[in-house]
């Protein structure tokens, strides 16, 4: 494509070897040009979408948010204390579900399942796990836990929270497994310890600062998730029952109904929350990836 | 030496085996359960999909795929507009964020200076962690009013009465709100998935390939063309197909911004909606066979990211190895 007729007459005929033909040097700087550009493109849009939450937010933050409840419709004032402990509540329910669960297969596909056919199957669902629809998680848990149970709950927030870090720490321990170099093992199991003790013992401690990068990556992924949420925990206005029965106050759900409504207050303690969910998102991506950066 | 781990890895039982301990066994049995979970988890979500979805299937038969109509009142529902805007959307999300993703992977890998490509990386890789609500924030109080005085008003003045662009690029009521609107949101959600895989697979291709392209006398660009992206080819359509699986199933982002209209129109200006919205929509206040057939679309969702899903990590894989 670069070929451009014979005719272009050369720029300096002494060095015709040394020069690059104007066609083809164009198209190169466009190219880098181009480049540079979107890439500036992305990163606009994040320092904007920053922007905005700093300015839009900042106003809406005072002590008041982190100890008054939400307001109801029309009431002057509020907070989001019973929100921002209902999402802490959830987010750590889902991750103390996906957890044990995650990092056993994890280490399973690394570990015991190397090589099998059913592990590569394992691997390659929780590949498509990984970027499922959040909603259809929330569709899922509506049908096997809130329908049959005939009510909205915490619980069933946190499992569909749960759904979604699985396949997440799956993929980051298996992972961070298999980069534990295999003399470790050997070492071990030529001590005579048995499979099980060589795991926890040495592959574990070995890879621990990535395993909990994986954890902390799948915390900030369920952390601002909404999706999933708007058919299983719900939210409500008030604070929740310890029971977590019935619906459960979290921050990504009272945005997303504050956000658009009439009420001044409510549209205030919209952004108040979004910069709340997004910096702490943010930091924890940050904290893992220094995590992994350190561990190497 | 490493024998050992190459029976271990092969499943097969060690030489040296002590049957004793328990622990060995509950632990190798849990993680195995574990892992059959993973399988569980997706043959559960396929049959409560199907089930939940069963009676809007029965009722409508083939038609639930084919028919615009949605109507509460006498319990008709139809599929088609909710998938013709989640394919739409999906589409130009690619039109706008592949052409960006992989310009941002080719500056990562060639151009960037050293110093300045761990930042430059992070940044984009932090817009994944940006929750998709927050994406529908700004979409909806920052690019959505911007969208609407600088394009969609000035360009609806431009085509109307054209044919055929006058029927897709015109807005009926230039709120700001529709496809397109939503497009473009879900291309800079999608952005940092495909930029950063392509950008992994570049980084692997063998640099004696590209230092031999550039000791023949091309240039950056002409070592872009024909030697990376030749080599990284089938990755790079994998990695899209992924950012079309997250774009095909984007919830919120596109709930703040499509407009939420039931009907079809044909151009990409209008509002519409999409599967995903659909269902964030009305799910909690519907009843009966609405429930029912908010559940199909999500069974619909879910076989078509399904699909995709299956294909680009197909793709992704396959070059992985090279």
């Amino acid at each position: 494509m670069n070929q451009t007729p014979p005719a272009a007459p050369a720029m300096t005929p002494e060095v015709p070897w040394g020069r690059v033909r104007p066609a083809r040097r164009n198209a190169d700087r466009l190219m880098k040009i181009i480049a540079t550009a979107f890439t500036l493109v992305a990163i606009t849009v994040l320092f904007w979408i920053l922007g905005m939450l700093v300015v839009k937010g900042i106003g809406g933050l005072s002590a008041g948010t982190f100890t008054q409840v939400t307001p109801g419709p029309g009431s002057e004032g509020g907070g989001l204390a019973n929100a921002i402990v209902g999402s802490a509540v959830l987010t750590f329910l889902g991750i103390a579900l996906a957890t044990p669960i995650g990092v056993l297969a994890g280490t399973y596909l690394a570990e015991y399942g190397r090589g099998s056919k059913l592990a590569n199957l394992i691997r390659f669902i929780n590949d498509i796990l990984l970027s499922a629809p959040s909603i259809l998680i929330g569709l899922f848990v509506y049908v096997i836990l809130v329908e049959p149970f005939r009510g909205y709950s915490g619980w069933a927030g946190g499992v569909a929270l749960g759904i979604i870090a699985i396949p997440v720490i799956v993929r980051t321990t298996e992972d961070m497994l298999r980069l534990v170099p295999a003399p470790l093992r050997e070492a071990g199991s030529a001590l005579g310890a048995p499979p099980s003790v060589v795991i926890t013992a040495i592959t574990w401690r070995a890879a621990k600062s990535g395993m909990v990068t994986g954890i902390l990556l799948a915390l900030a992924r369920i952390a601002g998730e909404t999706a999933p949420l708007l058919f299983t925990a719900l939210n409500n206005n008030f604070w929740f029952s310890p029971t977590l029965v019935g619906g459960v106050s979290n921050l990504p759900v009272t945005i997303y109904q504050f956000a658009s409504a009439p009420y001044e207050n409510w549209q205030q303690l919209a952004w108040a929350g979004s910069l709340i969910i997004t910096v702490s998102i943010l930091l924890l991506s940050l904290i893992a990836r220094r995590i992994v950066r350190g561990g190497k | 030496m490493a024998a050992v781990t190459d029976q271990m890895a092969s499943g097969m039982p060690a030489v040296r085996r002590t049957p004793k301990g328990t622990f060995d066994l509950v632990f190798r049995n849990a993680s195995f359960l574990a892992a059959l979970f993973v399988l569980v988890l997706l043959a559960g979500i396929i049959a409560a999909m199907v089930a939940g979805g069963w009676p809007a299937f029965r009722e409508f038969g083939f038609g639930f795929l084919t028919s615009s109509v949605w109507d509460t009142q006498n319990e008709q529902y139809g599929a088609f507009p909710a998938i013709v805007g989640t394919l739409s959307t999906a589409l130009i999300a690619l039109v706008v964020g592949v052409p960006l993703s992989l310009g941002i992977a080719v500056f990562l890998t060639q151009l960037a200076p050293p110093w300045f490509k761990r930042p430059v990386s992070t940044a984009i890789e932090l817009l994944a962690a940006v929750p998709s609500i927050i994406y529908g924030m700004w979409g909806l109080f920052v690019f959505v009013p911007l969208f609407a005085a600088y394009v969609q008003i000035p360009l609806s003045n431009i085509v109307e009465g054209m044919p055929i662009v006058g029927t897709i690029l015109y807005s009926r009521s230039p709120s700001g709100l529709g496809i397109l609107t939503a497009g473009i949101i879900l291309a800079f959600m999608i952005i940092p998935f495909i930029a950063s895989i392509t950008r992994d697979m570049l980084e692997q291709i063998p640099s004696v390939l590209r230092e031999s392209a550039y000791g023949i006398g091309a240039t950056t660009w002409e070592v872009v063309r024909y030697v990376l992206v030749p080599q990284a080819g089938v990755s790079i359509i994998g990695a899209v197909m992924l950012g079309l699986g997250r774009a095909l199933g984007e919830t919120m982002a596109v709930t703040f911004v499509v407009g939420n209209a039931n009907r079809l129109s044909a151009s990409v200006m209008d509002p519409g909606s999409t599967i995903a919205s659909r269902i964030a929509n009305e799910f909690n206040e519907a009843l009966g066979l609405q429930l029912h057939a908010l559940i199909a679309l999500g069974c619909i969702l879910f076989f078509v990211t399904f699909v995709v899903l299956v294909i680009a990590r197909i793709l992704v894989a396959r070059v992985k190895s090279f």
